[in-house]
């Protein structure tokens, strides 16, 4: 079982699944990195290394005349094996901000490093080559057939033909598409979902340790697009790779993200884990973002008392009460309106007023994350073989977070 | 038999040996046309303010009535092949740069995105990516051009250049319908199976559209 919940430290708010202890292997690290946070969990010690940082980036186009400012001094981190979502309405800035991470645009000011390095001092092929990149439908080449597209960056890199094609049959696995199936067949004669694995195949084929997404899943149909999110969270899981991920969907962003960062009009609104969104809403266009499109929809059946303990801490006079027989995006909603989140949890009352259960926000969360991804739990993944998936993210003696 | 097929089938070896004139005529002009074409219709879909320039002239000089385009190149190459060949070469240009300008502009969006976003070089982009995508497109420019080539290059024998335009014309000069027929039919059989020929080419080259039509029928 997956380590899960929220971890509060030094005023931070950590949510972690798991945690490797992958950063106790690199020495190297500790000297690039003098700002590390360190976040002592019970089986080992994290690093949250960062991987990616934008400082005041701007990006502003000009054209006929007119400049329009698509990102407008945007500043984060994207920790090493994190995975971050960059959501907001169309024209936020989500896409853009995205794609000047592997210079597919240039900002216009502002300092942008991979690994400890100004991507400007890069050469770009270097650096895209670094960074595993899927779009929506996956972008495949349609004359080639599946096994050459995910071989596609190791031939740009000089790999051998048989070592190619060994390396797509892997990924295939991986991406639970057969390859005596899959390898042959030309994009057009799979499915939208398919074709989106194979997407994800080709990102991960040069072992990058970053990838980048731009909506990949926006262009499946609502059922495909679920099993999808439910199934890159369980590769995120096997490969733990630098994820940076566009949607404008919330449920996707609560469903997959470690951390959200929420665009408007070029500005971030919020950056934070889902619970710090649903607790602690920045401004009123968090809470109504949130509010109005974070159906949830898997946990619409959900109610508040089934969470419940009984064991209730006294309650002090600003505490939130909640009625038991709301569905949790009810509650979550509730929640993100009322003024009193001081607390640990709400309390929760069952027709008569006095609150005969408690819950805390932490619980309140994973259920919510849990919920979305308990499928996931269900299914058996030990025909996942570690070396497939690139020694960086498979130490032998990495600790086991299951 | 009718008595129109006679010259074809008296003197089979002087018709093949026309025709085989006339492929040579047609074929090396459409090699110097896609030579220059192609790589003209690359230039203008990077370079989008030559396309307006370049599209114009080579439609203006498609313009040409290719009698006064002989006549007007004679003075610089001469009578025979070269002027037949310079003349069809200018003539295929037009087709052949605006499909290939075209053809790339059709790739999908998607693909280029891909291309670059997981770090091809432009060339290697082109070359794996953009030209293999816009293949249909190149082929069907090279095939009109074909087409229209195999006709024009007919009148090519007025100044000397051989071709199944010698038939013709000496048809008309003795008054012998049986040549001028036995010119055309093969003119028509060249353009027929060159029109046939490059079509099935994108699906040789292109296995995945290979695969389609194969799923198809």
């Amino acid at each position: 079982m997956t380590y899960n919940g929220i971890l509060q430290l030094n005023g931070c708010l950590f949510w972690k699944r798991d945690c490797h202890a992958f950063s106790l292997l690199r020495p190297t690290i500790p000297s690039r990195h003098p700002n590390n946070e360190d976040v002592v969990m019970g089986k080992g010690v994290c690093l949250l290394l960062p991987m990616i940082t934008l400082e005041n980036v701007t990006k502003i186009y000009r054209a006929d005349g007119h400049t329009t400012n698509a990102v407008e001094n945007v500043s984060f981190t994207v920790n090493e094996g994190e995975l971050a979502v960059l959501i907001g309405p169309s024209g936020s800035g989500k896409t853009t901000t995205m794609r000047m991470m592997n210079r597919l645009e240039e900002a216009t000011s502002g300092v942008i490093s991979v690994n400890g390095r100004n991507i400007r001092s890069m050469n770009v092929v270097e650096l895209r080559r670094n960074i595993g990149y899927v779009i929506q439908q996956g972008g495949l080449f349609p004359h080639f057939t599946v096994a050459e597209n995910v071989s596609i960056v190791p031939r740009l890199l000089g790999w051998n033909k048989k070592r190619q094609r060994q390396r797509a049959e892997e990924l295939l696995a991986l991406v639970d598409l057969d390859p005596s199936v899959f390898a042959d067949r030309f994009p057009r004669q799979l499915s939208g979902g398919q074709q989106q694995r194979v997407g994800v195949a080709r990102a991960l084929a040069a072992d990058a340790p970053i990838i980048l997404m731009d909506e990949p899943f926006g262009a499946v149909d609502p059922i495909t697009r679920n099993q999808l999110q439910r199934w890159l969270r369980q590769i995120q899981r096997d490969v733990r790779k630098t994820i940076v991920f566009v949607t404008h969907d919330i449920n996707e962003a609560f469903l997959l993200g470690d951390r959200i960062i929420l665009m408007k009009d070029g500005q971030i609104q919020q950056n934070g884990t889902p619970a710090d969104l649903l607790r602690h809403p920045a401004s009123d266009f968090v809470k109504e973002f949130i509010g109005d499109e974070f159906a949830l929809q898997a946990l619409e059946h959900t109610y508040i008392a089934e969470l419940a303990t009984t064991e209730v801490p006294a309650m002090p006079d600003d505490g939130l009460v909640i009625s038991g027989d709301l569905s949790i995006p009810e509650a979550s909603r509730e929640i993100t309106q009322s003024e009193s989140t001081g607390h640990e949890g709400f309390w929760v009352s069952n027709g008569n007023g006095e609150p005969d259960g408690y819950v805390t926000y932490e619980e309140f969360a994973s259920v919510i994350s849990e919920g979305i991804a308990s499928d996931v739990e269900n299914e058996n993944r030990d025909e996942i073989n570690p070396e497939l998936i690139g020694k960086e993210n498979a130490k032998p003696d990495a600790i086991s977070p299951r | 038999m009718p008595s129109q097929m006679q010259y074809l089938l008296d003197n089979p070896e002087r018709v093949l040996e026309l025709t085989w004139d006339h492929i040579q005529l047609v074929g090396v002009a459409i090699l110097v046309a896609t030579a220059i074409g192609v790589p003209l219709g690359i230039l203008i879909h990077r370079v989008r303010w030559l396309q307006l320039p370049v599209l114009n002239l080579s439609g203006l000089l498609y313009t040409v009535p290719s009698l006064a385009f002989f006549a007007i190149l004679i003075p610089y190459t001469g009578i025979g092949k070269t002027t037949a060949t310079t003349a069809l070469a200018v003539y295929s240009l037009l087709a052949i740069v605006r499909n290939t300008s075209a053809g790339l502009d059709e790739v999908d969006r998607a693909s280029v995105d891909a291309a670059n976003g997981m770090g091809m070089t432009a060339f290697q982009r082109l070359r794996l990516v953009e030209l293999p995508l816009a293949l249909p497109y190149i082929l069907t420019g090279i095939r009109i051009a074909t087409v229209a080539g195999i006709s024009i290059a007919a009148i090519a024998a007025v100044i000397g250049a051989g071709g199944l335009g010698r038939l013709i014309f000496d048809g008309i000069r003795t008054v012998d319908a049986n040549r001028i027929i036995a010119g055309s039919i093969m003119c028509i059989l060249l353009a027929l199976i060159a029109d046939f020929g490059i079509g099935r080419l994108s699906l040789l080259i292109r296995r995945d559209l290979r695969a389609s039509a194969e799923r198809g029928s």
